[in-house]
């Protein structure tokens, strides 16, 4: 027997054991995941005492397995996206013990939701040069200013926040990391409203708002680089998972194909075929990423997935508005909503279309990334920086 | 799950692949080779056939091969493709090695294995999976059945005679396989008329044969003809995926390369963004290449239910990407990169070349839409 299948037998025996002592069925739901939390089966790889066990992360699948097959009470990790992904990540590594003590339980049992106070109007790809000022005022700090592309911002509790505290030095120095409580005065949540009528995002507007110093984390002037371990989660979460062949926006072209053969044109054929070879191409990529992952051979190839895939959403969307020729010109519904997540499945083929725009903005831009991987993986000159050695008040704005 | 990573074998194989490449075909003497008369590099062959060990790997060992599969034989091509390197392991180490392995035959399969000998399936290079046997060459004075002599004796048992253009590996093969009124047929390549074709390909020069009575023996008939035939092309074309692959990457590097030491307007040319954004995107390609080309090539060794997918998507994907990475290499090159001497040319040239080679991205295509359901 190998060592991992030993662990994994050992973990089924501790999850069983704190099944015997916890009844699934019977447990307050909430009652029931603090003590999952408390044993350290929450997330396996944090550290014991803050819902881990120091086991490795692929062992967790073990027990989420053991909970769910028993129907457990779950901790509906999708509302959470953000809170789990991203927050968790980085308070584990930059918070104080307190800090971690006081805020991840909470997190993980999805009582505290958490969403995200980076962008501003000002500050999409250039995020270093937010302009949200904290000012420190004795044990606290003020902090005034406007954030945009906030998910659930009206349902969150918390939120992960990076503030400028210092202009006078280049804008990567003078930045500074804080978790905000949302219900804190001056926090005031709108929403945005988006292309395709509804609003999955927020405005967030902070007016004099008291962060207690306590708050802070990582040293005032690190938020940058704190920020960054947030934003490589970010990739990691959006990076995609095992999807069977045809899955996703191609499926929906290629069942109106077959459907309605009175739609069909050849240079639509044409086009069809194309796309579905570059997404089954794109789905064996996203296959051989996680078998590298797997393997302990981490690649770049994450960013190649997400290039493709923003193109590939967007140029399927459109062939289905065409192929559907008169239906096309109609779209179901531009009534003003607050969706909690995003389905492709359930809406009309023009919310496809419009939503699809996002693929290639949202979580880096296609021209960012592809920055990214023309320097980081082809080592190709950076970007000439004019902004680099200035003041970021000095900046032009 | 289909494993779409390279084990370590593999990776040794890539290693010592590479190291001869290094030795024997850096890009130089390729050139200066595509002036010769050679119709392949004889030295090169023979250390990769033969010392080793490549010609054989995807035939089992009691048949005296390495016992490995085209999965490996896929690694080497990547290999071949990045050196463009001119010898017939496409022609011979896959494509007949296949029709042999499908046809059941093992003696001259043994000769291939070793490097002792190279075979070469008598169709024009563009010929697609799927296709039927050409009506160019047929045979006559067919022995009747239970008379047949046995392969490789004199005489044969029927004579072959017609035409075939645009043979992959032919020029020096020392058998062809040559499809004919539904029977797959080895000719002695002494029996064959070869004529060179001024290939677009410098680097894999086509020929034109002509058969006029040539003593021919049967490999294969009936259905298992019809099955090796398809066999060659399939393994083939999944094959070809990897050497676009290799050729495809190779060019990335050597561009990327040259835009970090090329200055204009004091700065690197790689540092403008035109050119980095188009680079980022053919890297994304050919990271998509990489997955579809091990798909397929597992696929083909394994004789995965899937293969006719995997091949035509691959196929699709790979000869796109190939032709635009060596587009792009002779473009993002400038002058020099339209210059004889620099070896961009030759990699443009195979792959184009390579793209039409078992059937063009379009024909793949459409074989798609019957395969998956999606018709016109």
């Amino acid at each position: 027997m190998s060592e991992s299948t030993a662990d994994a037998d050992d973990l089924r025996r501790r999850v069983h054991e704190f099944l015997d002592t916890h009844d699934p069925g019977s447990t307050e739901p909430l009652e029931f995941l603090r003590a999952r939390f408390d044993a350290g089966f929450a997330w396996v790889h944090f550290p014991s005492g803050l819902g881990g066990l120091d086991a490795p992360r692929a062992l967790q699948s073990v027990v989420d397995d053991a909970f769910t097959a028993v129907g457990a009470p779950r901790n509906q990790a999708e509302r959470n996206v953000i809170g789990l992904g991203m927050a968790a990540p980085t308070i584990l590594r930059f918070g104080t013990d307190e800090q971690k003590s006081r805020l991840l339980r909470p997190l993980w049992t999805g009582e505290d939701i958490w969403c995200q106070l980076f962008s501003e109007p000002g500050a999409g790809s250039d995020l270093a040069a937010l302009g949200t000022r904290a000012v420190r005022d004795g044990d606290h700090w003020i902090v005034t200013g406007q954030k945009v592309w906030t998910s659930i911002a009206h349902e969150a509790r918390w939120a992960i926040l990076v503030a400028r505290t210092d202009p006078g030095v280049p804008k990567h120095r003078g930045m500074t990391y804080f978790v905000c409580d949302m219900t804190a005065p001056g926090v005031e949540v709108r929403p945005l409203r988006q292309i395709t009528g509804e609003a999955e995002f927020n405005e967030v507007f902070l007016t004099d708002v008291r962060i207690p110093d306590t708050d802070r984390l990582g040293d005032v002037g690190q938020g940058w680089a704190v920020a960054q371990t947030t934003l490589m989660n970010e990739r990691v979460a959006i990076g995609g998972g095992a999807a069977p062949r045809e899955s996703g926006m191609i499926g929906m072209v290629t069942a109106l194909w077959r459907e309605h053969p009175e739609l069909r044109t050849a240079g639509l054929h044409d086009t069809l075929l194309r796309l579905w070879v570059e997404t089954e191409a794109a789905r064996l990529t996203g296959m051989r990423l996680r078998q590298q992952l797997a393997a302990g051979q981490p690649g770049p190839e994450g960013s190649a997935v997400k290039l493709a895939y923003a193109r590939l959403n967007q140029e399927a969307s459109g062939l289905e508005l065409e192929l559907l020729g008169e239906d096309g010109l109609r779209y179901d519904d531009w009534t003003m909503r607050r969706p909690t997540g995003v389905d492709f499945t359930r809406r009309s083929p023009g919310y496809r279309y419009l939503r699809a725009k996002g693929n290639s903005i949202e979580g880096g831009t296609s021209e960012i990334l592809r920055n990214i991987v023309a320097e980081r993986v082809l080592g190709l000159p950076g970007e000439i920086r004019v902004d680099k050695d200035v003041a970021w008040k000095d900046l032009p704005k | 799950m289909t494993d779409l990573l390279y084990g370590d074998i593999e990776e040794e194989l890539r290693r010592a692949v590479r190291s001869v490449l290094d030795d024997l075909a850096p890009w130089s003497q390729v050139l200066a080779g595509v002036e010769g008369d050679d119709p392949y590099d004889a030295k090169l062959w023979r250390t990769i056939s033969a010392d080793l060990g490549c010609a054989g790997l995807a035939v089992p060992e009691e048949l005296g091969g390495a016992g490995a599969s085209f999965r490996e034989a896929a690694v080497v091509l990547e290999e071949l493709g990045r050196a463009v390197a001119p010898v017939p392991f496409l022609g011979s180490a896959v494509v007949a090695t296949a029709a042999l392995l499908e046809a059941g035959e093992t003696e001259l399969l043994a000769q291939l294995a070793a490097g002792r000998r190279t075979a070469a399936l008598a169709v024009p290079f563009s010929t697609p999976p799927g296709a039927s046997f050409a009506p160019t060459v047929r045979a006559e004075d067919v022995a009747p059945a239970g008379e047949r002599p046995v392969a490789g004796e004199p005489g044969g048992n029927a004579t072959l005679t017609g035409v075939v253009r645009s043979v992959a590996d032919g020029l020096a093969a020392d058998v062809l396989l040559v499809p004919a009124d539904g029977v797959l047929y080895a000719v002695d390549g002494a029996d064959v008329r070869r004529t060179a074709v001024t290939s677009l390909d410098m680097t894999r020069p086509l020929c034109d044969l002509v058969l006029a009575s040539a003593p021919a023996w049967p490999v294969a008939t009936g259905h298992a003809a019809r099955r090796a035939l398809e066999a060659a092309l399939t393994t083939g074309a999944a094959l070809l995926a990897s050497e676009q692959l290799g050729l495809a990457e190779r060019c990335l590097e050597t561009t990327v390369a040259y835009v970090k030491t090329r200055y204009q307007f004091g700065r690197p040319i790689g540092s403008f963004q035109g050119l980095k954004h188009r680079l980022a995107d053919l890297w994304v390609s050919i990271s998509q290449a990489r997955a579809v080309a091990r798909y397929a090539a597992a696929c083909a060794a394994e004789g995965d239910p899937d293969t006719a997918v995997a091949v035509a998507v691959a196929q699709a994907h790979c000869s796109t990407v190939a032709v635009r990475a060596a587009e792009e290499c002779v473009q993002l090159h400038g002058g020099i990169g339209f210059t004889w001497e620099h070896p961009a040319h030759l990699y443009l040239k195979r792959a184009k070349s390579t793209s039409i080679a078992f059937g063009t991205p379009d024909r793949h295509r459409a074989a798609l839409a019957g395969l998956v359901d999606l018709p016109l």
